[in-house]
């Protein structure tokens, strides 16, 4: 009962995505195309103020002028802006206060992603604020929350409900002009979550959201706005899962995290967009920018498990303008089949002492090509700057690509930064010596990759590890035990 | 007139007097089009995001010069590594001095470019190799084959071993206001021969001098090529050297490169891997102060199996100065086995001197062993004050620690009196007396 990482890779290019459906849920949808009239519409819509209508179409304006950029090491046929719906929202709009009240379809959905609310609910204390197809339809905890002070709710609700805290940051991690899928996202973003943790307030629960793009050629702009005030802490876990589509489909979020003075954020992704099928046919495009700025000793850290996806192209970033701020970067990116992932971070030390690490663990197979991209950026007056960074990269078989695009610029003499990558294989000797002490080779395999991963896995919160086991188990399955 | 304008104009008579059949006259010509094209790079190019060139650009450089006086030896000796014997090609002015040359031509060829371009006798070498592993899209490389005139040409045939190094000198005199200066060198080690080589830019006045150097290099099988360039320039002279190489099956080549003098160096370094076996080796010291730019653009393109590439660049940055590495490693789908490593470290040494690293590796093969590494810091505190408490003085202390800080790459120096002479530069930078002779 030889396992051999033949039989492992043939495993992996025949294992299809387990969680394709799609949820028929009537939604109302806006004709395709985009103009400044739709983006108007949207924010009517939504019956948000008119600065914020003023926002969107200040960034409209601003994305016209602008190129997608094409610098990352992805190629793919670039998307049809005007062949995309911009909004597209499930019909039934009354707000529910329990469970029962959700459409059971949704429910059924969300049983077969293995996340069911009530469990999630019942045993793992997470308050969940749904995101379907762009607005948010469900909320649950928020008593909880709200005894404490926080907010957690849709980005359209605090637009309406708390303007000017929304007034006071959104943008300013993110301007609208970053860059070319930012503004649009800031034109046409439908909704996203907002949090806000007041001063000194350690938030009791792990905060999460679920996206999923679920109507047919609706592309999702997710808007995620984190505030932690003045020493607090919180810990925000996001996952993704997509329902299977031939046609590509845009998925262009901007997460901002602020981390006010002594304040710590803790950002965990799990992604697994539908990535396409066998032969490279279809999967999500999702190009992401996410981006933390660190008050005086603040803390960000990203953790990420990227797992799915067609194309990534996402940098999750921390701007370290505090000084005494630490910024972290744990990742995952597993690619297969004909996937494509340009992922890394960015790490800008501003202020004194600052200190920043970075993980990033790649394994690619099949097809497919995994690139890491990194700037680590010591500024003139960023003195005493630390960094650590370390990219090693796991190849299965013979026909994908690895790549570490590392930038280091440091302009400041007391800056330490290391950086250090590695590309290998499943070693023979590795197996070998796991054979020898009567571990079978599946066993041996899957004991490689989890201590491979296992530097990013222990970072994420216990309600999370589980479900990146799980995707890391369809992306390698037979390889993770 | 803008620099490239002037180029593209004065090439019509540059290329007047050759023949418009011969195929070098194709060469050129098409080399002209691709320079007059992408125009000289800028910024806005990935690969020179971190080094502008437009500053160099802006003196009114003489294309043509005169040829100055010719040098006495005794003048220039101490530029030279006179205390071995060698072979010698030295260039005043971009045109050959023979004064304070000894070239060769019995077993193998030491000798001009011109000579090997123009005698029937190296046709078959030169149609072979000139001009065939250079990149045609970079548009510096492109602008001297265009104006290509004069350099080194060096060919060992199967089996023989050149028994001195060869020293490669260009001197430019400030007989002219401002000077470019476009050598070309060839150097062919066929079957089993080897070769050491030496090359080193130096001007003698205060005149702006940019030169734009290209050398290929083939090393056939089991060939071995060991090849320093000592950049200790003044700072009114810069510096563009391509450097392309090839290697055939089991062949070793290795580049060194000194860089402690110059406004602007940029070192573009590419290996091509044609056969199983090979070992390249890409080492460097870069010690610089004031304004000083030193941008060290590597590349290792692994095409073929078993293969092996070291890559070791140490910096030591002070004042305002910048370094920039640039190390790309490319792992073809072929090239399993591959064993490529790559280590960057730096020392900053002030507030205003700055260091941009991109270690960069492209692997497309699974049964690689690749690794990079990089760092940048400071001299430890601790080490430093073991020294001071033992009576050494701060700045001998200092000097004692970048020297061993650099001195990994200094033992992989094959030749004793390159290496005595790398040390004395060093010793000579970091402004102490370790019981070395004044030389430059």
């Amino acid at each position: 009962m030889a396992y051999t990482e033949e039989e492992l890779k043939k495993e992996l290019e025949t294992k299809e995505y387990e969680y394709g459906f799609y949820t028929d849920i009537e939604s109302d949808t806006f004709p395709v195309g985009l103009n400044e009239d739709i983006v108007r519409a949207i924010s009517k819509k939504k019956e948000e103020p008119g600065w914020m209508t003023e926002w969107r179409v200040e960034a409209f304006r601003a994305w016209e002028q602008m190129k997608e950029p094409e610098w990352a090491n992805i190629h793919y046929e670039k998307p049809d802006f005007q062949k995309i719906s911009y909004y597209s929202a499930p019909k039934k709009k009354d707000k529910y206060n329990s469970l029962d009240e959700v459409d059971p379809e949704l429910l059924d959905t969300f049983n077969k992603l293995g996340i069911s609310l009530e469990e999630q609910k019942r045993l793992a204390g997470v308050a969940i604020d749904v995101v379907m197809d762009s607005v948010s339809v469900a909320t649950t905890f928020r008593e909880t929350l709200a005894e404490k002070g926080i907010i957690f709710c849709s980005i359209s609700e605090a637009i309406r409900e708390y303007p000017e805290l929304v007034k006071k940051y959104i943008g300013t991690v993110v301007p609208q002009r970053d860059n070319f899928y930012a503004a649009l996202n800031s034109a046409v973003f439908s909704d996203g979550s907002f949090c806000y943790i007041p001063e000194g307030v350690r938030c009791p629960m792990e905060l999460s959201t679920y996206f999923r793009i679920n109507q047919a050629g609706t592309g999702q702009f997710e808007r995620t706005l984190v505030i932690a005030d003045k020493g607090s802490y919180v810990s925000y876990l996001e996952g993704c899962t997509a329902p299977m589509r031939d046609e590509n489909q845009l998925h262009a979020a901007v997460v901002e995290l602020i981390a006010l003075d002594d304040a710590e954020i803790k950002y965990s992704t799990v992604q697994n967009w539908f990535p396409g099928g066998k032969d490279g046919k279809g999967g999500v495009f999702n190009f992401v920018t996410k981006r933390g700025l660190c008050e005086t000793n603040a803390k960000i850290s990203w953790t990420q498990v990227e797992t799915g996806s067609a194309i990534t192209w996402k940098y999750p970033s921390c701007v370290l303008k505090g000084d005494h701020s630490v910024g972290e970067f744990y990742s995952i990116a597993v690619t297969n089949n004909y996937q494509q992932a340009d992922t890394g971070t960015k790490m800008i030390h501003l202020g004194k002492n600052t200190r920043s690490t970075i993980i990033s663990k790649g394994i690619s197979a099949g097809k497919s090509q995994n690139s890491y991209r990194g700037l680590v950026q010591v500024n003139s007056r960023a003195a005493n700057a630390r960094n650590f960074s370390q990219c090693d990269s796991l190849l299965m078989g013979n026909n994908c690509g690895a790549h570490t695009f590392p930038y280091i610029e440091a302009k400041n003499k007391t800056a330490q930064i290391e950086h250090e990558a590695t590309t290998s294989k499943i070693g023979e000797d590795q197996i070998f010596y796991c054979n020898q002490r009567g571990i079978d080779t599946e066993k041996a395999i899957a004991l490689i990759v989890n201590g491979f991963s296992k530097e990013v896995l222990n970072k994420l919160p216990m309600e999370f590890a589980v479900e990146a086991q799980k995707l890391l188990e369809i992306s390698l399955e037979g390889s993770v035990g | 007139m803008e620099l490239k304008d002037k180029l593209v104009s004065s090439f019509p008579a540059h290329e007047g007097g050759t023949d418009v059949r011969s195929p070098l006259h194709r060469i050129r010509t098409e080399a002209m089009k691709q320079f007059e094209h992408k125009g000289f790079p800028s910024k806005r190019e990935e690969a020179w995001k971190y080094t502008s060139i437009n500053t160099l650009l802006k003196p009114d450089y003489s294309l043509f010069p005169e040829g100055g006086k010719g040098l006495e030896f005794e003048e220039v000796k101490r530029y030279f590594i006179h205390d071995i014997d060698s072979y010698r090609i030295a260039f005043v002015d971009g045109r050959y001095d023979e004064g304070l040359s000894a070239m060769a031509h019995e077993g193998f060829d030491i000798c001009l470019m011109s000579t090997a371009l123009e005698k029937p006798g190296y046709r078959e070498v030169v149609e072979k190799y000139f001009n065939s592993t250079v990149n045609t899209e970079d548009s510096l490389t492109s602008l001297n084959t265009a104006f290509l005139r004069e350099g080194v040409f060096v060919h060992v045939p199967k089996g023989k071993v050149v028994d001195k190094p060869v020293q490669i000198l260009h001197f430019s005199t400030g007989s002219e206001p401002a000077l470019l200066l476009q050598p070309r060198n060839l150097i062919v080690a066929g079957e089993n021969a080897q070769v050491q080589v030496i090359e080193r830019h130096q001007s003698l006045s205060d005149h702006p001098v940019l030169t734009n150097s290209v050398t290929e290099i083939f090393a056939g099988k089991r060939a071995m090529v060991d090849y320093y360039k000592i950049q200790n320039d003044k700072l009114s002279a810069s510096l563009i050297d391509n450097t392309y190489i090839s290697q055939e099956r089991e062949s070793h080549v290795s580049v060194h490169t000194f860089s402690f003098g110059g406004k602007l160096t940029r070192n573009n370094l590419n290996f091509y891997h044609r056969g199983e076996y090979v070992e390249s080796t890409l080492k460097g010291v870069t010690i610089l102060e004031g304004q000083q730019h030193v941008d060290h653009h590597t590349l290792v393109n692994h095409a073929r199996p078993d293969c092996e590439s070291h890559q070791d660049y140490k910096g030591i940055y002070g004042d305002r100065s910048t370094g920039v590495f640039n190390g790309k490693v490319i792992v073809e789908k072929e090239a399993q086995k591959t064993n490529a490593f790559q280590q960057n470290n730096n020392i900053l040494l002030d507030d205003k001197a700055t260091v941009n690293t991109k270690p960069q590796l492209e692997i497309f093969a699974d049964d690689v062993k690749c690794s990079h590494g990089c760092t940048i810091g400071q001299l430890d505190d601790d080490a430093l004050f073991y020294l001071r408490s033992r009576g050494i003085p701060a700045r001998e202390a200092k000097a004692l620690m970048m020297y061993a800080f650099a001195n990994n790459v200094l033992e992989s120096v094959k030749i004793p009196e390159v290496q005595a002479r790398i040390n004395k530069l060093i010793a000579r930078k970091l402004g102490v007396r370790m019981g070395f002779a004044s030389e430059e």
